[in-house]
């Protein structure tokens, strides 16, 4: 057997990832499902399901819809709340040798402050401020399709967070680069993107929209070339660290996401499909970094030819 | 879990609908009445799984069948596999139909492709006495009606159009047969609107039922929250999850909107 050299293991902001491969926040649950199915303990990280200060229902279904090589899905942020999670999630997820990042969302900016109170005195290894999400009223994306907002965010709440801060965007803007340079220099460790691209689907037979809610998210790999495109373009202006994702269903996705600058990279509709995309793209990362003779990850981010 | 299983057989049953014969040991082994799979059915127009209900079970061959309605790309591309051909298939999920051997009169009511999981149910449900109820829209929609024959005691068909049974809902049926006599417990499956009525009409007599329910789905094993249902949940209501809490729920816990 071939002697491995490889060393995947990644440092974001302080953030220690075995793997640069995390499962993303909203597919993956509180890993409790997917533990049936494979050791949690070969994935870089777990961004959780995404987290309010009180337990929200989410809204009505349905809450996906198939499209082209992909889903729109409009959950709404179903969660059991904070404090739920930190009782009965994180003993459960600390079973497992892979990072914890708990994702967070508020309707106000002094939830956002509140939540991220509450996370930095959890057993939580990073903190991924939800600014994004298309499916929610109030909060998230109204904060985060503007530079101003999320200056606004994260700079309140950076002055108590005691772990890595990790700023998601959403790509339903014009320039998200201006959106990521305003979460650097507000105070993010990283910021990680893309978000899901707000879409609709609709059926002719009954003239509804699909979903319950009218408009939902759009992933899986139709969503990939956006997602790839915005993840160079910011890796180009910020200096801190990009997670991206956006219909990663493999390793050489991940490869591609890597050279573009990422570096680390996040997978969740892929595993709707393939309850093992995250293993398999693990493992394919590994032979790549083999057959290419890659001693680290870090090798391969920004690493492309142009 | 494996994924990978292979078509045993592939036999229309009308226009719309066919039955396919999964090998599948694990499978055959584990499933229970009421348990769905989650099927790939391959293409980049059919991106997600398709869940599919158990239809019945052959424990000693090692194989199960699912009826399936052909709606759209995917279940269109599943009608077209062939016998011997390798196929993605994750399950069994969920939770199935309860078989308690105190109840010992028991009837199923199914409608359209909705009859499909009470078949198994009825083969092995311990119950003395069994009674079928099944609605169709007309003649040339009625499937496996043999099958349910020698599954069950009694099997009474109704179609909307009167082509074929009695005419009328299957609802009527089962409201004229908790006429007759009682049931331990009764087990729903089919459109939304006749699983609302049908629970209502139990409900309202105290008779115990299940309802086995239907939604969009992501996961299939409950991560991903997308095929909610509404439950109750003491005074308040909550969702619940299809795959994961169901497909079967206790018809008292589904509030149908």
């Amino acid at each position: 057997m071939m002697e491995k050299k490889t060393d995947m293991s990644v440092n974001i902001a302080g953030l220690k990832l075995k793997n640069p491969v995390i499962a993303a926040s909203g597919t993956f649950g509180f890993g409790r499902e997917y533990s049936a199915l494979f050791d949690l303990s070969r994935l870089g990280g777990i961004a959780v399901k995404g987290l309010t200060l009180e337990p929200r229902k989410g809204n009505p279904p349905p809450r996906i819809a198939e499209t082209p090589s992909g889903i729109l899905n409009s959950v709404g942020l179903q969660n059991p709340g904070v404090h739920a999670f930190i009782r009965d999630e994180i003993p459960f997820l600390r079973r497992y040798d892979t990072a914890i990042i708990a994702n967070a969302s508020g309707n106000t900016v002094e939830e956002y402050e509140e939540m991220v109170r509450i996370l930095s005195d959890a057993d939580v290894d990073a903190i991924e401020l939800n600014l994004s999400c298309p499916n929610v009223k109030e909060g998230c994306m109204a904060f985060g399709s503007t530079a101003a907002g999320i200056t606004q965010v994260v700079s309140r709440v950076k002055p108590f967070c005691k772990k890595p801060l990790i700023v998601k965007l959403t790509p339903n803007v014009t320039d998200i680069c201006e959106l990521a340079l305003a979460a650097e220099a507000a105070g993010a460790d990283a910021v990680s993107l893309i978000n899901t691209l707000l879409g609709m689907a609709i059926d002719v037979k009954t003239r509804r929209p699909i979903l319950g809610n009218i408009m939902g998210g759009l992933s899986g790999p139709a969503v990939k070339p956006v997602a790839l495109r915005m993840v160079y373009q910011v890796s180009k202006v910020v200096k801190i660290p990009v997670i991206g994702m956006g219909g990663i269903s493999n390793g050489t996705d991940v490869v591609e996401f890597l050279l573009a600058g990422a570096s680390a990279v996040m997978i969740g509709t892929a595993g709707f499909v393939n309850p093992y995309a995250w293993v398999e793209a693990i493992n394919g990362l590994e032979q790549y970094m083999l057959e290419n003779n890659c001693r680290s990850v870090a090798e391969l981010t920004g690493g492309l030819i142009v | 879990m494996n994924l990978i299983h292979r078509v045993g057989a592939v036999n229309r049953l009308n226009e719309e609908t066919f039955l396919m014969t999964i090998d599948s040991p694990e499978i055959a082994a584990a499933g229970r009445p009421g348990q769905f799979v989650n099927i790939r059915c391959g293409g980049p127009d059919a991106y997600l799984r398709r869940p599919i209900s158990i239809c019945r079970i052959d424990r000693e061959r090692g194989t199960f069948d699912i009826g399936v309605q052909i709606r759209g790309k995917g279940t269109e591309a599943l009608s077209r596999m062939r016998p011997m051909e390798p196929i993605d298939i994750m399950g069994p999920l969920g939770n199935g139909f309860s078989l308690k051997p105190e109840d010992r009169r028991i009837a199923v009511v199914g409608g359209g492709i909705g009859v499909f999981p009470l078949l198994q149910l009825l083969i092995e449900h311990p119950a003395s006495e069994k009674l079928a109820l099944l609605g169709f829209r007309s003649r040339d929609q009625v499937v496996l009606e043999q099958d349910f024959q020698m599954a069950c005691d009694e099997l009474l068909i109704a179609t909307d159009d009167g082509s074929y049974g009695t005419a009328g809902f299957v609802t009527s049926l089962l409201e004229k047969k908790l006429g007759e006599k009682t049931f331990d417990r009764v087990f729903i499956c089919g459109p939304t609107p006749m699983m609302k009525r049908a629970a209502a009409i139990l409900l309202e007599r105290n008779v115990p039922c299940e309802v086995s329910l239907e939604q969009r789905m992501g996961c299939g094993i409950g991560a991903c929250l997308v095929c909610a249902c509404k439950t109750r949940a003491g005074d308040d209501w909550d969702y619940a999850h299809v795959c994961k809490d169901g497909p079967v729920f206790s018809g008292e816990a589904v509030i149908f909107d």
